[in-house]
């Protein structure tokens, strides 16, 4: 079923709720191979919600997941590590896999933090322990990446660096990433398939073809469209009334 | 030199410390010692099913443990309760319900004070075969569930999504503790056990920084209480299990030595 058109993950109108409240309803979307799709939308629009449903994190969901791979790497959103238990970063990194030392130690130095290896993660600063995340899940060579703000509290310079990383890893290791993310910058640069969410798919698309959307617009402002359309000469399509393009 | 009890004594001591090395640091790991306290005081309810019904003792407290720990699973889903409420409903009812049917039980003698705070005059070679099998196959699970379980100690959700099955993992490591306690209760006393979870792994983690040193301290940890402990109830004529956790303690209280050190060096 799988391989026919490369699918790893495909979810189906699902939903999910919590104390009777829908956190997200009705999302489908699918990750392929070698494609890099991006979560979008406001806080609280289920973008984490959607990710570990598709993970299997959550499991009492409404609708599908399809899951065609177990070799998954992950970098949750909020993680924090207990003070009783002692880790290093070398310990951490074979926390869910058995991998040779020559693995961590190439993980470690593509997110630049090779020398904090004997570190203990408690004593890391936010950005440190951010590129330890990231190595750890691209250390094991996953074929699907799930990634959650994989570079939240990294300074400016390094976000720019691991998120060319990223591009890089889904080219290297031909896996596809479900990319959560805020910043609407790194959407327009390194993906392939944006779906903007707002408790349900609001729409998606392109990076282009979001940033015109309307309720896009609605939902994060005329500005950030234009962010992110910044290279497209503008005015040079409508809209119909149902959010859809029409080319001039 | 010494009498055949005391090298009975002696041999389970060092058994139930291998065991409790492992199991104390994923306790203290999992904030689980209030837990571990829960199922302990279990413990006399399986005792005096296992007189009522002339039945195995460790199996009785082994099944009777597994069963509280089952209730409160289903407690914590149906209630609105916190967890250490109920915990401490548990743990004191089932004390209270299992002194009460020892009071019932007017037909047998008990040593109340042995229960509770352990015996070495009563441990017999059925018990060293008990606490070797018994922690030879609780050491052996836990070395197959090692890998989820302490992946879900760091992260659940790590766990979870990159396959690893921490639910099951959990589950299982709920039984091994039933079945530590059921083994050790004659050594230690089913008021203490926690206290020989706990104590020589809160030693091991003032001297450790990683996991793997943490566990083989706790175990040396463990060693030196029983030794140590065993050595001053022969000597002082006091019951097995405080002597044992007073040890662990004076084990514990040294090594914040090593860390005042530790804090000096980095400053």
């Amino acid at each position: 079923m799988s391989i026919e058109n490369n699918i790893l993950v495909k979810l189906n109108e699902v939903g999910f709720q919590q104390n009777k409240k829908w956190l997200v309803k009705g999302v489908s979307l699918q990750v392929e191979r070698g494609k890099i799709v991006t979560l979008i939308g406001p806080n609280g629009s289920g973008k984490s919600t959607t990710a570990k449903i598709a993970l299997g994190i959550y499991k009492n969901i409404e609708g599908q997941v399809e899951k065609f791979t177990n070799n998954i790497g992950y970098v949750p959103q909020k993680i924090s590590i207990d003070w009783t238990l002692p880790l290093r970063v070398k310990d951490f990194m074979l926390l869910t896999d058995n991998l040779k030392d020559d693995s961590l130690d190439e993980a470690l130095t593509l997110t630049g933090v090779k020398h904090l290896k004997d570190k203990n993660l408690g004593n890391l600063s936010g950005g440190e322990f951010q590129r330890v995340l990231l190595a750890r899940a691209i250390s094991k060579k996953p074929e699907l990446l799930v990634l959650d703000e994989p570079v939240q509290g990294v300074d400016f310079t390094g976000e720019i660096a691991l998120y060319e990383l990223i591009k890089k890893i889904s080219e290297k290791l031909n896996c596809g990433i479900l990319l959560i993310s805020h910043d609407l910058h790194t959407v327009m640069t390194a993906t392939d398939h944006v779906v903007c969410l707002n408790g349900h798919v609001c729409c998606s698309g392109s990076p282009k073809d979001v940033a015109r959307n309307n309720e896009y617009k609605a939902l994060f402002g005329e500005q950030a469209s234009q962010t992110l359309s910044v290279y497209e000469h503008k005015h040079d399509h409508e809209h119909s009334n149902d959010g859809e393009i029409k080319k001039n | 030199m010494f009498d055949d009890f005391f090298i009975r004594a002696l041999i389970a001591g060092i058994g139930i410390a291998f065991v409790t090395g492992p199991l104390g640091c994923f306790v203290v790991w999992r904030r689980l010692s209030y837990f571990g306290d829960t199922l302990a005081h279990s413990a006399l309810l399986g005792v005096t099913i296992a007189y009522t019904l002339e039945f195995n003792i460790a199996v009785s407290i082994f099944i009777t443990s597994s069963i509280i720990a089952l209730i409160l699973v289903k407690l914590e889903k149906k209630t609105n309760l916190p967890g250490d409420a109920l915990l401490g409903l548990l743990a004191h009812s089932s004390l209270a319900v299992g002194l009460v049917a020892i009071g019932f039980l007017t037909f047998i003698r008990f040593d109340i004070m042995g229960l509770l705070f352990g015996d070495i005059l009563a441990v017999t070679t059925d018990d060293l075969l008990t606490i070797w099998i018994g922690g030879a196959l609780i050491l052996l699970v836990l070395r197959f569930i090692w890998k989820p379980l302490f992946a879900s100690t760091v992260n659940y959700e790590l766990a979870e999504a990159e396959g690893l099955n921490p639910d099951r993992a959990k589950a299982i490591f709920t039984i091994l503790m039933a079945a530590i306690i059921a083994i050790s209760i004659k050594m230690v006393g089913l008021l203490l056990i926690t206290g020989m979870l706990i104590i020589p792994t809160a030693m091991a983690r003032n001297l450790s920084d990683n996991p793997q040193k943490m566990v083989i301290f706790s175990i040396i940890g463990g060693l030196l209480s029983v030794f140590i402990g065993l050595f001053s109830s022969l000597e002082f004529n006091t019951p097995s299990g405080p002597s044992i956790v007073a040890a662990a303690l004076v084990l514990f209280i040294l090594s914040l030595f090593k860390i005042k050190q530790t804090i000096q060096l980095k400053n």
